[in-house]
């Protein structure tokens, strides 16, 4: 067969030699009016794959889906913040802990920005990273398997909103926090807001080889809110960038309240001198109380460790480490060229577009040139660091993104437009309108020291829906665009789950060579898995029942159970023994009160079960799974609580 | 003679990469398995291409009620092949050896050769044998049973070399690595036999 397939690979890559010529013809002659065959730059054959992953944040549903680029198709949606029935995740008793927090468990979330690994400045398509703005906690998912693998929150934290962006080695992921509030908390009343709150920006290490998560070191920022953020990268490596809002550190009405200022800030923090400074000792521990979750693949099991204090340091006592660049009318988006050398400040409210030169701020610092200070905090001079003004671009700027040719693309909330830019002489080269109100744009490798320019898309707030309609309630939208020409075209719109804030996107060549097929058995270290069916067996240990059960096409093992009792707590077990890409074995029993499982070849799932009836209930296969899925199936019986029915179980003969 | 029995003795050690290269190998493929299936057939036992290829070939197979493929140590054939082709490559080597030596004439190549052919044949015999059984002998409890128009039960073997559609599965069937070695080194002894006959007519004459 190997041997066919390489002969017929041969002729296969000779009949291409022929036919790319005329293929050459064709595309001359596709100049004309064949050119603007948009559907074919889309289409992906059956069996073909798409050039590109996209991750896009689901927002409010607490997850994250992965698109195709450039078909628009939707492959997988990866329960992160959120329990999802469909597996199990935050049901299972393996996954409960990665929701567990300070406040309990939360079993939803508010997801922002992913942000893809990268090592030299470059994504390596590893782990992807993304942010929880309600109860704030960062995650770490495996781009091996797809996967939630670490959950940490963050303390001294609310309104996880200017995070989840990673340096240039992937050294730090940051969360900023868009609410300030007192540190630590306390009873104060609200309206002495001004002065004593404060807003912590915090730096979490990534291990270089587990991805494992630690929170570093926390900065005590002033009350300011801190909006969006990015990494500088290549010149500016060791820097990161902070919009702020409400400057003014109003606490009511802050439409108008926080809309004051003319110019509010971008906080330029260099964490590289930080992170010395607590290297040395420096900072203190303070007492603070958040969870650190950990999935770990071997078990399959996750583990919630509440960690008690965290380091936060005061940015007066580091001096030369924070700065303020006054930016324009409530800045959103902010956002570091390639080079590292530009911070763009999209100031919501201004009219221009706003962007800074690192070179001129470091100048500007040397000269020790300051307009003044804020909390102790130097305040540089607009005009000093300024690089360039895009002049009326549009209304509503948001969000700035880069092909790595040269050109920026920023998106226009209220003019509802992508507006293509150029660097270095700020001048306004295309735009194209969204159809929607859109928010943030993403560029594959955008925030990359090498962005892969050849798509766009942006992503839609206020979608009033260009496809059949649905009701009231819609999901969101995307609109994918060709940028590898002088003129941006609108190839595809493609509706999204949740309300997807920002995506991150990579060629899929990196992860799809690594993507994992099944989990081996082998290598199941979970306490309770069954690795063959005589390994199955039903243990009581007081009212607690562990059912170890395999699963294999097509039958349960085992599939008849006696002996449990009403008020006993049974745990369901299930291995699914199977070696074979994409064979889940579902798992569900009558009046299961938290979800099914859906458990993946290999792989160990537990779910609780408290039967409250006397009877003998089925169990089944809830994943379609071979010509006989029906037949998977199996009973439990249940005797009533004072009744001794001997505990037993069998699998192909009658229970004896 | 000595050119002769050289290749002579580089045919013969041809053998030898059996023991480090299948014999054989049969692919499955089916539209739902984009990476087929497969098995490599070594004369000391079965393997599968990828890891859990065997067990997943198991798995699919006791739908339609066939034994499970055969572990080495369940086949005779698995510990008598490695000693045959051993010995016949040990034969090969000191037939020429002796050959050199001038010790025996080249007509031994060509009784090698033909001693390893029929020994050969004997061995695809015996597979296919082993096919006919693996493909028809059927548990009766089988989950799924297939019969011909003519009302017989089907049979699953798979071809002994070549291609065949066994329900839903593309099943190839073709010599592998070792197998080629084998042939090369076979005719390599032809080679020998023809060379050390020209050889010997060339002295005559």
């Amino acid at each position: 067969m190997k041997n066919l397939l390489t002969s017929s690979i041969a002729m296969f890559v000779i009949l291409l030699g022929f036919t790319s010529c005329n293929n050459g013809n064709k595309s001359g002659s596709k100049s004309g009016a064949l050119a603007s065959n948009i559907a074919e730059k889309v289409y992906v054959a059956p069996g073909e794959y798409d050039s590109h992953y996209a991750f896009l944040s689901g927002g409010y549903s607490g997850n994250v889906t992965v698109y195709g680029l450039p078909s628009g198709r939707m492959f997988k949606e990866i329960p992160v913040f959120s329990q999802f029935p469909t597996s199990g995740y935050g049901y299972s008793e393996e996954t409960k802990p990665m929701l567990n927090t300070s406040y309990g468990f939360i079993p939803w979330g508010d997801a922002h920005h992913p942000d893809i690994s990268q090592s030299k400045g470059e994504l390596d398509g590893r782990w992807l990273f993304i942010n929880e703005n309600n109860t704030p906690r960062i995650a770490r998912l495996s781009l091996t398997t797809f996967e939630t693998e670490e959950i940490i929150e963050v303390p001294n934290s609310a309104g996880n909103h200017s995070s989840s962006f990673v340096t240039e080695n992937t050294e730090y992921v940051v969360a900023g926090t868009r609410f300030s509030v007192p540190i630590p908390q306390r009873d104060m009343p609200i309206k002495d807001y001004k002065g004593n709150f404060q807003g912590a920006l915090s730096f979490i290490s990534v291990a270089p080889e587990t991805g494992n998560m630690d929170i570093k070191f926390q900065v005590l920022m002033p009350g300011f809110n801190y909006d969006l953020s990015h990494p500088g990268r290549g010149k500016s490596h060791g820097w990161f960038f902070f919009t702020t809002y409400n400057t003014e550190e109003a606490n009511t009405l802050l439409e108008v309240n926080a809309s004051q200022n003319d110019k509010d800030f971008i906080a330029a923090i260099n964490w590289k001198k930080i992170e010395e400074y607590v290297n040395n000792g420096g900072g203190t521990m303070m007492p603070a109380n958040y969870a650190h979750n950990v999935y770990d693949e071997h078990t399959h099991t996750a583990t919630s460790t509440m960690k008690k204090e965290v380091r936060v340091v005061n940015p007066i006592e580091v001096p030369g480490a924070v700065y303020f660049i006054p930016t324009p009318k409530s800045p959103h988006g902010c956002d570091v060229d390639p080079s590292g050398e530009y911070i763009v400040g999209n100031g919501k409210l201004s009219a221009n577009l706003t962007v800074h030169s690192f070179t001129k701020m470091l100048d500007a610092i040397e000269n020790k040139k300051f307009a003044g200070e804020a909390y102790g905090i130097p305040i540089l001079n607009f005009e000093d660091v300024l690089a360039g003004v895009v002049e009326q671009p549009g209304l509503g700027p948001l969000h700035t993104e880069f092909d790595g040719k040269g050109n920026a693309y920023t998106t226009f909330f209220i003019s509802s437009e992508v507006v293509k830019w150029k660097l270095g002489t700020w001048e306004v080269v295309d735009r194209k309108p969204t159809y929607y109100s859109v928010g943030h744009l993403t560029i594959p490798g955008g925030n990359s020291g090498k962005p892969q320019g050849k798509y766009m898309f942006a992503m839609n707030k206020i979608t009033k829906d260009r496809y059949l309609p649905t009701g009231p309630e819609m999901e969101h939208s995307a609109q994918l665009y060709d940028i590898s020409g002088d003129k941006m075209e609108l190839l595809l719109d493609f509706p999204t789950h949740g309300e997807p804030h920002y995506a991150a996107a990579m060629e899929a060549g990196i992860i799809k060579a690594q993507s994992q097929k099944i989990y081996k058995l082998a290598d199941n270290k979970h306490p309770y898995a069954a690795k063959s069916d005589a390994d199955t067996k039903v243990v009581r240990d007081g009212k607690n029942v562990h059912i170890y059960l395999t699963t294999i096409r097509s039958h349960f093992s085992p599939d008849n159970i006696e002996g449990i009792k009403v008020g006993d707590k049974v745990y369901f077990h299930v291995t699914n023994l199977e070696q074979d890409f994409d064979v889940p074995h579902g798992f569900a029993v009558i009046g299961q009160n938290n979800s099914e499982l859906l458990v993946m070849p290999g792989q160990t799932k537990t779910s609780v079960w408290e039967p409250k009836q006397v009877g003998v209930w089925p169990f089944y296969c809830t994943d379609f799974c071979s010509a006989l899925h029906q037949e998977m199936q199996g009973y439990v019986r249940v005797s009533a609580a004072n009744s001794d029915t001997p505990i037993k179980w069998s699998l192909g003969e009658d229970i004896e | 003679m000595k050119k002769a029995s050289i290749i002579m003795i580089i045919g013969s050690l041809l053998l030898l990469g059996l023991f480090k290269f299948p014999l054989w190998n049969i692919m499955l493929g089916a539209p739902q398995y984009p990476d087929p299936l497969g098995m490599n057939i070594y004369i000391d036992g079965i393997k599968g291409v990828s890891e859990f290829d065997l067990q997943n070939i198991d798995g699919l197979n006791h739908y339609i009620g066939m034994k499970t493929i055969p572990k080495a140590d369940e086949m005779w054939e698995f510990s008598m092949f490695p000693k045959v082709i051993f010995g016949m490559a040990m034969l090969g080597v000191i037939i020429g050896l002796l050959g050199y030596f001038g010790k025996v004439s080249y007509k031994y190549f060509l009784g090698w050769f033909l001693f390893m052919s029929v020994l050969g044949i004997l061995g695809m015999y015996d597979f296919n044998n082993w096919l006919v059984d693996y493909g028809g002998n059927l548990d009766p409890h089988a989950i799924i049973k297939v019969t011909n128009p003519d009302g017989t039960p089907m049979s699953y073997k798979p071809p002994l070399i070549g291609f065949k559609k066994l329900l839903n599965f593309d099943v190839t069937s073709l010599p592998h690595t070792g197998g080629y070695l084998m042939f090369v080194g076979m005719s390599l002894t032809l080679v020998a036999f023809w060379l050390g006959r020209k050889t010997s007519l060339n002295k005559k004459t």
